[in-house]
């Protein structure tokens, strides 16, 4: 079944018309990935892709015309909390947002507006969802994996792509492929995802890919050792980041004794997950 | 984005938080003025964006208008922490009698705002965390409905706050709520909020972080950055959109994305060398975005190998090779460059370097090392 997304999915993208929205939905399309609308307030009645996708000025008549029950966003970042907002006040099950630079306050907003919702939020500043074979919804780029075993969730772009290409020089597949972005206040976390990836008949092992800056692999370590039966290798990168120090990503920070990338490393292979060194021992440590 | 003491200070007064009287100085002939027309008695403090001031000497009490220039001379020419003291804050000297702690920070942990309070004002917050956990209280705010009221009350009750500066407490802590809220701050502190003789409770220190992400809509505050509190590379690569941390290795690198630019330093420490910086480019870089950043490294005088990683998806390989050769051939350089381009339009990337003099590497693992050969080779 792989998780989250499926060749069924039927996804709107949010910010269409844009720059970015449009390269991406292109890129998407060519995947084969089901794109049934486009929202870009303003441009109602328009059609992208050479008169292949409708463009609707809201979320709600998109969602009611189409029958979309995914939506990808690509809006700037100033109007991010809102798309968000509007998403799910439309009740969309799935929102994955790509945009980078969401304030954190915002998302703190979204966050507890998300807990009385049922909507997923994935992301923001996150690649995407990509399910090998049937399903792309985000920028990662779709011909450096193929389908397989393997789940994958991590909170970078494109140190992510560099995994899925490693595996797949090792001929390993990917059941789905999970961004969860690298933004301190997000959507979903690792927890939520490998509690799918165990329940999915399609994933037989799991890849987790991490970074400094709070303590998601710390909670998700516990969770592992806990709950799942299926075996979960990580990497986490930035052993020699400095403290103090934003490396990037809003998240990637080490503040006073937190977050480093050699306490998380620990507490890992202390709950039996096996650690890789660098991205490409990865596939030499699954089964 | 940290801003200084006067200008946290600024922004509380502006929303109603008692502060000292007080002024800004550049010179210590300023702060003899200023320290008369306050009446002498003031303290004189370092504006730099570190903790410690005190303890470094950047913090001194004066009796007298006279002594406050001796001490702003002295100030003025001092570093604190490696930062140059520029301008100096001249408050009156306030009377305490008791001191307490507050601030509204992010929890990153429960993804909430927090109100942080303690009868221990005064002293490094973190020290008492560490110290006296449970002189620490912890108020969760709903990041939807705001402060309460008497959350606020249940923070005074916890630090032993008299009944009667309840009202005050309440003012002062909902106005440090407005403006957490309203600058976008992930910090707003006043360490320590004191009790004067008088009986009125004064904000003598502050402290606003105001997230980077949120900078878009206050270009007010944006204008405030201190660029000297920042490594100049750091602002240059800025201004190209491109994320630099400098560090202290000898292998510049350049990278497409963040989380493979801290795996890209971490490989090169496996295999026994060590980054000179971190630098993402970001995503879809431009000839010249990649031209501009090459140059940042090769300023750096220690760098002595560099080593490109690069997985093309929206970033184009061709377009980052094009960008090399302009930097390598405007800055005429022969340090030892390794490339590993991997993803879009890799073939005519790499095809365009075949002029220039570098090594290809097909693995990350491998330009690693090669990477860290050259580096010792040119060392020695």
């Amino acid at each position: 079944m792989s998780i989250l997304a499926h060749q069924s999915t039927k996804l709107l993208v949010q910010g269409i018309t844009g720059n970015e929205g449009l390269f991406h939905t292109q890129q998407m399309y060519q995947y084969k990935t089901n794109i049934v609308a486009g929202v870009s307030p303003g441009k109602g009645g328009e059609w992208v892709l050479d008169g292949k996708i409708p463009v609707f000025d809201s979320v709600k008549s998109a969602v009611e015309m189409t029958g979309a029950d995914a939506s990808v966003i690509f809006v700037p970042a100033k109007h991010c909390a809102d798309a968000i907002f509007e998403a799910a006040n439309a009740n969309l099950p799935l929102v994955v947002c790509i945009t980078e630079g969401v304030p954190v306050q915002d998302m703190m907003r979204v966050k507890r507006f998300l807990a009385q919702r049922s909507t997923r939020l994935i992301g923001p500043n996150c690649p995407g969802i990509l399910t090998p074979g049937e399903t792309k919804i985000g920028i990662i780029p779709g011909n450096i994996t193929q389908p397989g075993n393997v789940g994958v969730i991590s909170k970078s772009g494109t140190l992510t792509y560099e995994v899925l290409y490693a595996l797949n020089q090792a001929g390993r597949g990917v059941s789905t492929c999970v961004g969860i972005g690298g933004d301190p206040v997000k959507g979903t976390g690792y927890v939520e995802l490998l509690e799918m990836f165990e329940a999915d008949a399609k994933t037989d092992q799991i890849v987790l890919i991490g970074e400094i800056g709070g303590n998601e692999e710390e909670a998700a370590a516990e969770y592992i050792a806990r709950y799942m039966t299926k075996p979960v290798v990580a990497f986490i990168a930035g052993v020699t980041a400095p403290p103090g120090k934003r490396m990037g990503h809003a998240g990637a920070i080490i503040e006073g004794r937190e977050g480093t990338a050699q306490e998380k490393i620990k507490t890992l292979e202390s709950s039996g997950i096996r650690v890789a060194q660098h991205p490409e021992q990865i596939p030499t440590l699954l089964n | 984005m940290k801003l200084h003491e006067y200008q946290s200070k600024q922004i509380f007064a502006r929303h109603g938080i008692p502060i000292p009287e007080g002024r800004i100085a550049g010179t210590s002939a300023e702060v003899k003025q200023i320290a008369e027309e306050l009446g002498g008695q003031v303290v004189v403090k370092a504006q730099v964006l570190v903790g410690g001031r005190g303890k470094a000497g950047g913090i001194r009490l004066a009796k007298t208008a006279e002594e406050a220039q001796e001490f702003a001379n002295l100030i003025l020419a001092s570093e604190i922490k490696g930062l140059p003291v520029r301008k100096v804050l001249v408050d009156e000297a306030v009377s305490i009698k008791q001191e307490f702690y507050v601030g509204i920070t992010n929890d990153r942990i429960r993804q909430v705002p927090v109100l942080i309070t303690s009868g221990a004002g005064g002293m490094e917050i973190e020290e008492v965390a560490q110290k006296n956990p449970e002189k620490i209280l912890r108020t969760e705010i709903d990041p939807l409905l705001g402060l309460c009221d008497f959350q606020v009350r249940d923070a005074a009750l916890g630090m032993d706050l008299p009944r009667p500066l309840w009202k005050n407490f309440t003012e002062i802590i909902q106005n440090l709520w407005k403006v957490y809220v309203t600058c976008d701050a992930s910090l707003a502190e006043i360490n320590p909020l004191v009790l004067n003789a008088e009986n009125h409770l004064v904000a003598l220190d502050a402290k606003v972080i105001i997230d980077d992400n949120a900078l878009f809509r206050h270009a007010d505050l944006a204008d405030l950055r201190d660029m000297d509190a920042e490594e100049p590379a750091e602002t240059e690569a800025h201004k190209f959109g491109v994320t630099f941390v400098k560090l202290d290795g000898n292998i510049g690198c350049l990278v497409n994305g963040a989380g493979l630019a801290m795996a890209t330093m971490d490989i090169l420490s496996l295999c026994g060398g060590k980054a000179a910086n971190f630098l993402d480019i970001g995503g879809g870089a431009s000839a010249e975005k990649v031209s501009a950043s090459l140059k940042i490294i090769l300023n750096d005088p220690k760098v002595s190998s560099i080593l490109i990683n690069i997985f093309g998806g929206i970033t184009r390989c061709d377009e980052v090779s094009k960008g090399i050769l302009a930097a390598v051939t405007e800055m005429k350089i022969d340090i030892p460059l390794v490339v590993r381009l991997v993803g879009t339009n890799q073939e005519q990337g790499l095809r365009l370097l075949q002029q220039t003099n570098f090594t290809a590497a097909e693995t990350l693992y491998q330009a690693a090392q090669l990477a860290v050969e050259h580096a010792k080779e040119s060392v020695s």
